[in-house]
């Protein structure tokens, strides 16, 4: 429990605020975060948090609960087992999992907490974690696959005063940077998330100057009760006393076994809702596991409730006592110490699709089809012509799911204001060309509204270097709903420089690569929604003129185009044969399923080799954990 | 006698204002926009006030034009059909876009993305490539530049735009590209993207070349068809078209490169509100243009506005320069609504529109809106909006009513909260552009326009501690000073990637040079305006340290420029923006000239003075409801006031197209040009701009 410190204790008496002052602190709050993200960005300097902005920031009250951000607090974690002082001019940083219950996951997420004081007396926190492109270890961008204990993947910091009460605690970070491949990356993305975070503490100061600190800390409590309000009508309407269950997999985990099975049952008792993994495989033995902190989960389902009915609504941990999450010790989401964690990025993503599958089995509404459940990862490192090192760390991306909303974008983006990077921007940092940057056509999962589709990548490298990958959906589909059919699997394709091909794992470390090998870097398409026989043809054909859909996947719809060889007129859609073609499928398929997932796991397995031109993983075997 | 004319071209009316050169004296006609063809409104302004002073066409030796022709396109959806060349393998660059879905964890669940500007079935690829470095790796192949085009022809595409991998780096191919498609399809308009935007970000610079491609038919259209009507009927001064950056440039200039006037509707209103503040003495200012749907806001320091790299309308963001003008969803015509689910009180982005408006406009609109809470709150008095439109107490009054009762609060009450709340979105933006950026919003005063921002303005004064809050005369046709009143502008820029350490202070120099000589070509050859005594160049170099991804622009002077004294100020600023400064390499990343013609000498026109007492201009007292309670107001007619006059609140001065709220503990002194300075009567704030220089 952490210790504290105010050299002003008074407390701050609760008082009475109008709802108008309070819609002001409300706004200049999210105005605040925005800022956070804005600093961060302009002065980070890996590509991952400056052009991809993997990053998190939230702004919370005295006792730490979140009241912006989005993706729940990770600070009362923190407390409840920091043995230590907390004083004005302090802030932590840290990376271990293992010792701030698991407020980050893997030891490559920099987290930063400020506490901010006014006058002496706690008023609030900054905070934010980042990714680090590299944090040291066995390999290049420190997410070693065969790693079977966190001490191979790189530095682990437990909560540490980066800076006490003011000063630089400069021998412990040049320690941490010592570790590191890429230092100077890491201490300007440090650097630029305490400027963040310092950002946050100045607004929140400035707030409390405004309004008085008393109406300041009491507008927070009501926005966390207005908050837990709204929650819990939205889970009596929603949410049955039934129980429901959803099972999703992580395909393998680098080391010839998967699929892992992730399982969960939801139901509502009184005005609480409880989820519960038990059913979930045993934890790994490889780094796929992933470490779930509970409030992090509360928070994900909150946001996939709510954003249907008021989006503009603050996002905070108000709603907390109302959802009881449960996660057995000692499996994928609750891995014992020390585990490795490095990749947990696929567990991390398939936790939406399992939310996505949950909610929808009742409400329509809630519905959507799987999607780029992950964010996969490219890492190219090595020594150029000048002697220079180079490593790059991309997270790639693929389709959006087929939505109640429309159909799902092509090539977007599933995670919060995550982008990609400019192939212009790689051209010219990093020795290799981009040769093809377009979505796969028919990689969407046919639906009435169509799935995104995945995207296609071509590396062409140019310097010699070692790659590696970290994906996942290559094995089992991303799952369509209401008729909607599965959207198209991930594949990694090696291209050397002779012409030969070969098919890259999923999931692999130390592949060199010479100058002049291509990679071509195949992510999923997202599931379709509804039934694709209800398409409207004429969209069907637009879409083969734009080349998102081809003559042949538009048959899957059952449309039939009259194909204009040279492709300089758009297709038109053969109307008879169509109507013909969409009778005898409607005839052929019979009644559709709410999850079409593309076949039984055993069914997948059997067909692995054929599909994929990789052999089916063997059904993991489950290592022993030490006991707590 | 020579005058200058400012046109602007709002949604509603077209304003038109006439400089006499010489004295200063202003003259202003008003008529109804024509939105089908703007410039028949235009040439109709034009005859009335000519007409009235009696003056011949070519006594105008300026004619200077603000339009949001460009912008209309984008917002209506009503540009060309744009035919996309690009490199093998970028088919889908504007489809696949920067992959980021808005709205936070989930967004993805409730967001559809808007079609691209060049539709991907127009969309072809040609086989050729040149790497970072601008080296060629693979030739231009001819034939499959044909091939596409011939594609494109079929699908009789309106425009097109070649934009190819790295051609900021070399234009070779985008350049060869181009000759081949006016030899097969004719006079076609081209937009080459190392000519639009020569700076890295494949999509970025497609997309700003696509939409320069998008609104060029319409510009050129449009523009092309007022000068030769302008012609027609005598007019020999050239004309002029404003800038987003609130620059002037040439009918030529537009034609060919209209993405650079995207903006140059609010550059209009920022460019007036710095001519007629300079002139009372203040020129760190924030602006705010209050409308129906939205207000803009941006700010001045030392008289310059902040130009931004980017260009935002609607949904589009482009990467062209423009005064740094933020835009929020609060206006006038702002729908306030209670959500069911939280209680929480909501104002806007909807807006009622023109049609049918506010509830209080009495043409059927229900939903209660900013100007219903200013008509209930007493702000907007019924009787005395020029006797134009008479405003519907009891319809704002029942509109409000249904707000106030899901807050379970009376109907004055509600409609404070809607104003406080819309006050507070207007606020955020003001922050983004002053506080968020390095700057204390209590060294600036508050320039306020448009129909609505004089009713906002005292209470935003008093929010942001920016003092005086400055109400300048005609607050509605502001834009059209702006308009009259500004300068001629170009820029040339090049994208130069290069750390400190690889280039020199020569090299540096040598470039600005050359990009000076390409922008003053343009100004010269823009400009024969009479009181051209000289240009002024300004040189930016845009660094970053090296690895970082974003830049700022550092100004130099080519004199003795040192770099090492370039990364010293670029240090001071990146801790002043960001709270910490590297000891990292610097990188420069753009050279950019700017080149300007001699400044306007066109002075204000004053008004009578008269004493302290400004009771001759009342016109009656009327009850308002101000920090919880009803208090008397005084009415003044602000025709009648003159120089001199302090005006004690809380007061409402009305006049034609505009009504100005001066709040209790707060005087409005009228200064010689007929501004209303507001200050509080504390004194708090008063002296923290700094006396100012009244000019003689």
């Amino acid at each position: 429990m952490a210790q504290i410190i105010e050299t002003n204790p008074g407390g701050f008496d609760r008082v009475d605020v109008d709802v108008v002052t309070i819609d002001i602190i409300e706004n200049a709050l999210r105005n605040a975060r925005y800022e956070m993200d804005a600093v961060l960005f302009r002065t980070a300097m890996s590509p991952g948090i400056r052009e991809q902005h993997d990053e998190f920031p939230i702004i919370a009250d005295r006792e730490g609960r979140m009241v912006v951000g989005q993706f729940g607090s990770f600070i009362g974690g923190f407390l409840d087992t920091y043995e230590g002082t907390v004083e004005d001019g302090d802030v932590f940083l840290m990376s271990d999992p293992y010792s701030c219950d698991a407020a980050i996951s893997h030891a490559n997420d920099w987290l930063v907490l400020i506490p901010v004081y006014l006058e002496g007396s706690l008023v609030g926190w900054g905070a934010m974690f980042g990714h680090m492109t590299d944090v040291g270890g066995k390999v290049p961008g420190s997410l070693p696959t065969d790693a079977t204990s966190i001490f191979e993947e790189g530095v682990v910091i437990p909560p540490l005063k980066l800076y006490r009460q003011g000063e630089l605690a400069e021998e412990a970070l040049e320690l941490i940077l010592r570790q590191v491949r890429m230092k100077e990356w890491n201490r300007s993305d440090l650097n630029a998330i305490v400027a963040a975070c310092r950002m946050a503490g100045r607004r929140i100061v400035e707030l409390c100057e405004r309004f008085g600190p008393e109406t300041y800390l009491s507008t927070l409590d009501a926005l966390l009760e207005r908050n837990r309000k709204a929650m819990a009508q939205l889970i009596s309407e929603t949410i049955s006393t039934e129980k429901l269950t959803f099972t999703d997999y992580i395909c393998d985990d680098g080391r010839g076994f998967g699929p892992y099975k992730i399982h969960c049952t939801m139901w509502r008792e009184g005005e609480r809702v409880i989820l519960d993994f038990d059913g979930t495989d045993p934890q790994a033995e490889g780094s796929i596991n992933f470490y779930l902190n509970e409030n992090m989960f509360r928070m994900f389902f909150g946001i996939y409730m709510i954003m249907v009915f008021d989006p503009q609504i603050l996002w905070n941990d108000g709603f907390y006592p109302l959802i009881d999450v449960r996660i057995p010790q000692g499996t994928l989401l609750k891995p014992r110490y020390p585990a490795a964690l490095s990749c947990r990025t696929h567990g991390l993503g398939r936790i939406f699709d399992i939310l996505g599958g949950l909610l929808g089995q009742r409400q329509p509404e809630f519905l959507n089809a799987a999607g780029f459940s992950s964010s996969p990862h490219l890492m190219y490192s090595g020594y150029d012509k000048r002697g220079e090192w180079f490593q790059l760390y991309q997270i790639g991306i693929g389709g959006i799911p087929g939505r109640p909303f429309g159909d799902g974008p092509d090539g977007h983006s599933l995670w919060p204001s995550f982008t990609n990077v400019p192939n212009e921007f790689l051209e010219a940092y990093f020795p290799l060309r981009i040769e093809h940057y377009e979505t796969v056509p028919d990689s969407g999962g046919p639906g009435l509204h169509r799935g995104g589709n995945g995207i296609e990548m071509v590396y062409r490298f140019l310097e010699p270097g070692e790659v590696s990958i970290h994906d996942d959906r290559w094995l089992t589909y991303p799952w369509g709903v209401n008729g909607g059919l599965p959207g198209g699997r991930s594949t990694k394709i090696l291209e050397r420089v002779d012409g030969t091909r070969q098919v890259l794992p999923s999931k692999c470390d130390h592949v060199q690569v010479a100058e002049g090998d291509a990679l071509h870097y195949i992510t999923w398409g997202g599931g379709g929604w509804g039934d694709p026989l209800e398409r409207d043809p004429a969209l069907v054909a637009a879409e083969v003129d734009r080349g998102l859909v081809t003559v042949e996947g538009a048959r899957r719809y059952g449309v039939v185009l009259t194909d204009d060889p040279a492709g300089q007129q758009a297709p038109t859609v053969d109307e008879m044969a169509t109507a013909e073609l969409r009778a005898q499928m409607a005839d052929d398929r019979g009644d559709t399923e709410i999850f079409n997932f593309g076949g039984s796991i055993d069914g997948l397995r059997d067909r692995c080799e054929d599909e994929t031109g990789l052999s089916a993983p063997e059904p993991p075997v489950f290592a022993r954990s030490a006991e707590q | 006698m020579t005058y200058r004319l400012g046109v602007d071209v709002g949604g509603t009316f077209t304003d038109l204002l006439l400089i006499d050169d010489d004295t200063g004296t202003t003259f202003r006609a008003k008529t109804p926009s024509t939105p089908d063809d703007p410039s028949q409104g235009v040439l109709a302004g034009l005859e009335k006030v000519t007409a009235d002073l009696d003056i011949g066409p070519d006594d105008l030796g300026h004619v200077m034009h603000g339009t949001t022709v460009a912008t209309n396109a984008v917002l209506e959806g009503k540009g060309a059909t744009v035919g996309l060349l690009v490199t093998r393998g970028y088919r889908q660059v504007l489809h696949i876009a920067r992959s980021f879905v808005p709205g936070g964890l989930a967004g993805w669940i409730i967001w559809n993305k808007p079609a691209p500007l060049a539709a991907l079935e127009h969309t072809v690829e040609v086989d050729g490539r040149i790497d970072a470095r601008g080296t060629e790796i693979t030739p231009l192949d001819e034939a499959s530049v044909r091939d596409a085009l011939g594609r494109l022809e079929q699908r009789r595409v309106e425009a097109l735009t070649i934009s190819f991998v790295n051609s900021f780096a070399d234009p070779g191919h985008e350049r060869r590209a181009a000759d081949i498609s006016r030899e097969l399809l004719g006079d076609i308009p081209i937009s080459l993207s190392s000519e639009i935007l020569p700076e890295i970000r494949e999509y970025e610079r497609t997309l700003t070349t696509v939409a320069n491609a998008y609104v060029q038919p319409r510009v050129s259209h449009y523009i092309g068809n007022l000068s030769k009507e302008l012609t027609n009927r005598g007019v020999t001064a050239e004309l002029h078209i404003l800038r987003s950056d609130g620059g002037l440039m040439s009918t030529d200039a537009a034609t060919s490169a209209p993405v650079n006037m995207l903006l140059s509707g609010p550059a209009g209103g920022v460019a007036g509100a710095l001519w007629i503040a300079r002139q009372a003495g203040y020129d760190n200012l924030l602006t705010l243009d209050m409308g129906g749907t939205s207000t803009d806001v941006a700010l001045v320091e030392d008289g310059r506005p902040r130009i931004g790299r980017e260009t935002e309308v609607g949904v589009l963001r482009v990467r062209a320069s423009s005064i740094d003008v933020r835009t929020v969803g609060a206006g006038g015509g702002s729908v306030a609504h209670v959500p069911e689910l939280t209680g929480a009180l909501r104002v806007g982005p909807e807006s009622a529109g023109a049609d049918p408006g506010p509830a209080a406009y009495g043409r059927g609109g229900e939903q209660p809106t900013v100007t219903d809470a200013n008509v209930v709150l007493g702000y907007l008095p019924p009787s005395l909006l020029g006797g134009e439109m008479a405003l519907d107490v009891d319809a704002a009054t029942t509109a409000v009513t249904t707000i106030a009762d899901a807050m379970v609060v009376d109907v004055k009450r509600a409609a404070a909260g809607i104003v406080d709340i819309v006050n507070e979105n207007m606020f955020g933006a003001l922050r983004l552009v002053s506080v968020q950026q390095g700057y204390d919003p209590r060294d600036f005063a508050l320039v306020a326009f448009g129909g609505a921002g004089p009713l906002h303005a005292n209470a935003l004064g008093r929010l942001m501690g920016s003092w005086p809050v400055i109400i300048p005369p005609s607050p509605g046709v502001l834009c059209a000073y702006g308009d009259a009143t500004t300068r001629l502008r170009n820029e040339a820029a090049r994208t130069f990637i290069r750390r400190f350490s690889e280039t020199s202070d020569d090299q540096v120099a040598g470039i600005l040079r050359e990009l000076e000589a390409e922008a003053s070509h343009a100004v010269a050859a823009d400009g024969d305006r009479a009181d051209d005594d000289g240009t002024t160049t300004r040189f930016q170099v845009d660094v970053r340290y090296h690895g970082q991804g974003f830049e700022l622009p550092v100004e130099v002077d080519l004199d003795g420029l040192a770099l090492e004294q370039v990364g010293a100020e670029f240090d001071t600023e990146h801790e002043q923006l960001f709270t910490f400064a590297l000891d990292a390499e610097h990188e420069i990343v753009n050279l950019r000239a700017v080149v300007l013609s001699s400044e306007s000498t066109v002075q204000a026109e004053r008004i009578d003075g008269g004493g302290d007492d400004p009771s001759a201009a009342a016109t009656g007292t009327t009850s308002v409801y101000v920090d919880d309670r009803d208090v008397d107001a005084t009415l003044y007619d602000r025709a009648a006031l003159q120089a001199g006059n302090r005006i004690a609140g809380p007061a409402i001065v009305t006049e034609m197209d505009s009504t100005t709220l001066i709040l209790p503990g707060h005087t409005g002194e009228v200064d010689q040009f007929g501004n209303i300075l507001i200050r509080p009567d504390d004194g708090a704030g008063a002296d923290h701009v700094g006396a100012p220089t009244m000019e003689a």
